[in-house]
């Protein structure tokens, strides 16, 4: 407790980059790019030395930081680190970096993007590591400022309403959440999460809120409920996402979908499931339904796709729905007789694992889209391109790990998470399963057929002429993007090494109605 | 802590001082009116440093008045008037500097405007209701020529409206008063007295007083449908007396609702209590939804403070100690952002651009022709917006919890007007600051066509107007404890406990 407050850091030196950034007006455009690129890396950094010295055997939440803050509404300065909030502290380490050179060319006042940029991650790992309500809706609603501004203002030519419609539709989930969450407060008295989950665990909550009148479980949870399913965002409260991740500039479309996008599932794992486990397994079979239409719809929806961008974000839609899909899954099998521990375990640590695993695919997908984007002036149908593969073979190699990480090949990361999902899922609820198939069989064409298009063939559209292969600055972002998914896909128990204690601890006693 | 109420003598001398420093130069009544207003500041500032947080007023001076009437000069102060002290005194200091380009009048214009500030000043410090109501007059009478001499839009239209609903409200406030004072056989005008005297008057009749008292104020405090002075007044003022009306001004009548109408009658508060809970929530979603529709971006701000004063009205509304320290906080917070945003638009943004229209200004790229002032009023705005980190969020949260421990369905429907701000708002910012920057690229108009007009840079008291504000706003944000730890103290004063039930601390 009294020891280095290593997670504040985590948090807030970002934030510091984007303050020194704020306070040097006339730092020039390399200078700034650099600054912003080290104190963007200080995440992965500061996540390393913290899994240095996780303890691995251990499900409940270290580097604990809490101070009292707001008396009159029993609000601390709370942070603390599980397996969950560490693997997401490293996506967002490799991630955040990777965006920034993404947009590393990017020429218009690299400053303000720079510092941008530096609040959008800070807000993220507050997400991820706050434990207080009041202290993580800050960082949940600081993250919107700077996404709408790095969207509005760097993104493509219809980016002012994407942005627009992004913030408002993410803004009104938050209102029901912020209700939700007003409600609990005036049941409980305590805004604190662990807290909160242990009152979840018990049933007190429900009984609190029941004593409002007897529908106010239901109506507190939808609130919560809506508040995370636009953020993840959970079919059908996606509409505002192909347009907010295909107008964004590239290296924050890849932190849209890596980072921004687990945000939200975060919230399904860390706040709606423990504090609701009896009201989420009431509508748990609904609830896998909607999974599976934005699982599958996404699927296909990315198939008729011409814009690659487009497509990306609706394989995220896709991919975001497997997380879930696996969840609510378990939510719905949960508190029968039925044997569903090893098949519930599967299903968690899937998720878990598919929430890492998409952040690095999807992000090196946008990357690479992004890449042909600058080759082509702008141009990133399907049909402005043709036999890239000969054109830029290197880049056409690592782009291809990606993309077949992103269908799930076995020995590639995508498949370890999917596979376990599938697996878990199939001995929870079958039919659910089979249904989701379509969705991998969807991928596997749109996405192959993407490749085909694009990369093979005779040279056409603006591969035409030839267009440059991989430069050093990419190749620093796809080369270990491509060997972090090999290796994960080969060894996948160094990342569920992290969590499995937190998978056997939710397998064991909690969230049982 | 006895100095206090020089803060009032203070501005009175101001006014004077300058008036007549007017007459030399107009830079010398800047001074003055920029010394006077920060000294008094400075008075509120040390008397909060040494203020010990009670539940009861705590008398600073207390001399016989009239003594025919019984009436007092009586000034004290608890944790509520310390926090809209601190707050006057920044508005005031603020508003100062961003009036320092006033040439017309310089002399006359600090004068109406010093009055004006050492009227507020009384009001906060009044505990006898007399004392109150005269304070009160002195603070409508400079807003009327501050308005109709110095103001742009429709002023003479707009000076009048807000002059005439002022009066009308502060009639029946006195008429209210003056039955009850009668009521008590004409003793005293302490609020405590009243109570008494209130509480001898028939059922029917107590519920008629407390409407008139609460309703004269509520006026002031904008509640819907006796709101629509606000937004002509505050689209009308020149800036610095559009951040005192929106930031100050309106929170004399929410003041007065909650000192002198809330305890005033138990018994009629309850009768009123859901009505004005209603009214109060309709005029959130209500304003909100007009201001989404505004095509002057002052209105925009104007509805925006009638949206956010409806919830300082919910807060006294619902009536438990939770819900009126928040609403509290939130008559700080709005002083605070309100003020901001009146000031970056009224002053940073029209006094060069000159148009405040939203149709205008999207076809302008305002935040490279004037980085400053789209930084100042995006940060206004995630402010106004209700996003944690800034002060009206726990206010904002506050209020919803107590509003909610006193019926769900008004915190649900004002809940909805967080989201229609977080609309308006965006809708502003995106409009009105972040224009025309794509479209001269898309349609690749002839070089040197036109050209891109050139504002003169923010001036050094705007960034420190706008810095201090900030300030404030980031601070009480942090650290909301820093005020509740003074309001809270006062609301377990006899006179609240009576009206105010259950709801936390």
């Amino acid at each position: 407790m009294n020891s280095f407050p290593l997670l504040s850091c985590i948090v807030l030196v970002p934030w510091a980059g984007a303050l020194a950034l704020a306070c040097l007006p006339r730092l020039g455009s390399a200078a700034s790019r650099v600054v912003t690129l080290l104190f963007s890396l200080s995440t992965l950094a500061l996540g390393l030395v913290v899994l240095g010295s996780f303890d691995r055997s251990s499900a409940s939440y270290q580097f604990v930081e809490s101070h009292a803050w707001i008396q009159s509404l029993n609000v601390h300065y709370h942070l603390g680190l599980d397996g969950l909030s560490l693997l997401l502290v490293l996506l967002t380490g490799l991630l955040g970096p990777a965006g920034l050179l993404a947009s590393w060319k990017q020429a218009q006042n690299p400053r303000f993007f720079g510092l941008l940029y530096l609040v959008l991650q800070g807000s993220a790992l507050g997400v991820f590591l706050a434990l207080d309500f009041f202290h993580w809706f800050v960082f949940w609603e600081m993250s919107l400022v700077p996404a709408y501004f790095l969207i509005k203002l760097w993104g493509g030519r219809g980016a002012a309403p994407a942005a627009y419609q992004f913030v408002i539709y993410t803004m009104a989930g938050s209102a029901f959440l912020l209700l939700g969450f007003v409600a609990i407060f005036a049941a409980t008295g305590t805004l604190d999460f662990p807290e909160l989950a242990s009152l979840g665990a018990s049933g007190a909550l429900a009984a609190n809120l029941a004593a409002f009148g007897g529908y106010w479980p239901q109506a507190v949870f939808i609130g919560v409920f809506l508040g995370f399913a636009v953020k993840a965002p959970l079919f059908p409260f996606h509409t505002w996402l192909p347009a907010a991740y295909a107008e964004a500039p590239t290296g924050v479309s890849m932190f849209l979908t890596g980072v921004m996008s687990k945000m939200g599932v975060y919230g399904f794992i860390r706040v709606l499931w423990p504090l609701f486990p009896g009201q989420l397994h009431a509508v748990a079979v609904p609830l896998v339904w909607f999974a599976l239409g934005g699982a599958v719809l996404g699927a296909f929806a990315a198939m008729r796709q011409t814009d690659l961008k487009r497509m990306v974000a609706y394989s995220s839609i896709n991919h975001v729905s497997y997380c879930l899909l696996a969840l609510f899954a378990v939510s719905a099998a949960s508190g029968e007789s039925a044997p569903g521990g090893a098949a519930a375990a599967a299903a968690l640590s899937g998720a878990l694992l598919q929430m890492f695993n998409h952040g690095i695919s999807a992000g090196a997908l946008f990357f690479g889209i992004g890449m042909l984007e600058a080759r082509s002036g702008g141009r990133r149908g399907i049909g402005d391109f043709g036999g890239v593969r000969s054109a830029a073979p290197v880049f056409a190699g690592l782009f291809g790990i990606a993309m077949f990480s992103s269908l799930g090949l076995p020995g590639l990361n995508g498949f370890v998470g999917e596979f376990l999902i599938f697996r878990g899922v199939w001995g929870l609820e079958p039919w659910a399963a089979s249904i989701a198939c379509l969705g991998l069989l969807a991928t596997a064409l749109f996405l192959l057929g993407f490749w085909q298009k694009v990369f093979h063939g005779p040279r056409a559209g603006a591969a035409a002429a030839r267009i440059a292969d991989a430069s050093g600055t990419e190749l620093t972002v796809l080369v270990p993007f491509a060997a972090l998914m090999l290796l994960f896909g080969v060894l996948p128990q160094l990342l569920t090494g992290i969590f499995n204690p937190l998978i056997t601890a939710w397998n064991a006693h909690t969230f049982l109605p | 802590m006895n100095l206090l109420p020089w803060c009032i003598y203070l501005s009175l001398a101001g006014a004077l001082l300058s008036l007549a420093a007017g007459r030399r130069s107009p830079a010398a009544a800047r001074w003055v009116a920029l010394l006077t207003a920060a000294a008094a500041w400075a008075v509120t500032l040390l008397a909060a440093v040494q203020f010990v947080p009670g539940s009861s007023l705590q008398t600073l001076v207390d001399l016989a008045w009239i003594p025919m009437l019984g009436a007092r000069y009586h000034l004290a102060v608890d944790g509520i008037s310390m926090t809209l002290l601190v707050l006057t005194g920044l508005a005031a200091t603020a508003g100062v500097l961003f009036s320092w380009n006033i040439a017309t009048r310089t002399g006359e214009f600090f004068a109406f405007y010093l009055a004006l500030i050492a009227g507020v000043y009384g009001v906060f410090l009044s505990a006898d209701a007399l004392l109150f109501f005269v304070f009160y007059e002195i603070a409508i009478v400079p807003k009327y020529f501050l308005i109709a001499i110095w103001g742009s839009t429709n002023r003479e239209y707009g000076a009048m409206k807000l002059a005439l609903y002022s009066f009308a409200g502060s009639a029946i406030v006195l008429a209210g008063l003056l039955w009850v004072y009668a009521a008590g056989g004409g003793q005293s005008f302490a609020f405590g007295e009243l109570t008494r005297a209130a509480a001898t008057l028939p059922p029917h009749s107590q519920i008629a007083v407390f409407g008139l008292v609460f309703f004269g104020f509520a006026t002031l405090a904008g509640i819907f449908p006796l709101h629509t002075w606000a937004p002509t007044g505050h689209v009308a003022a020149p800036t610095g007396a559009s951040m005192l009306l929106a930031g100050v001004v309106m929170k004399l009548g929410a003041y007065g609702c909650l000192r002198v109408a809330l305890p005033l009658s138990p018994l009629g508060f309850a009768f009123w209590q859901a009505p004005i809970a209603w009214l109060a929530v309709i005029g959130i979603v209500y304003a909100g939804l007009v201001a989404l529709r505004q095509e002057d971006l002052k209105f925009v701000i104007g509805y925006s403070s009638v949206s956010h004063m409806g919830f300082v009205l919910l807060g006294i509304a619902a009536a438990n100690a939770g819900a009126v320290s928040g609403a509290v906080l939130q008559m700080f917070s709005h002083g605070v952002i309100a003020g901001l945003l009146f000031a970056v638009v009224g002053r940073m943004l029209y006094d060069r651009t000159h148009t405040r229209r939203l149709s205008e200004l999207r076809t302008m790229p305002i935040y490279r022709l004037l980085p400053f002032a789209a930084a100042v009023f995006v940060i206004a705005a995630v402010a106004s917006m209700g996003l944690p980190g800034f002060s009206g969020f726990p206010a904002e949260l506050t209020i919803l919890i107590g509003a909610w421990n006193a019926a769900h369905a008004w915190a649900a429907v004002a809940a909805l007007g967080i989201f229609i701000a977080a609309a308006f708002t965006l809708r502003a910012v995106q409009l009105g600051f972040f224009g025309g920057a794509r479209e001269p690229e898309a349609e690749a108009p002839p070089r040197g066509q036109a050209g891109t007009p050139h504002y003169g840079p923010i001036s050094l008291p705007e960034k420190t107007g706008a810095v201090l504000l900030v300030a404030a706003t980031v601070l009480v944000g942090v650290r909301p404890d820093l005020l509740l730890d003074w309001i809270n103290p006062a609301l377990q004063s006899p006179l609240f406990q009576a009206v105010l039930k259950g709801g936390a601390p």
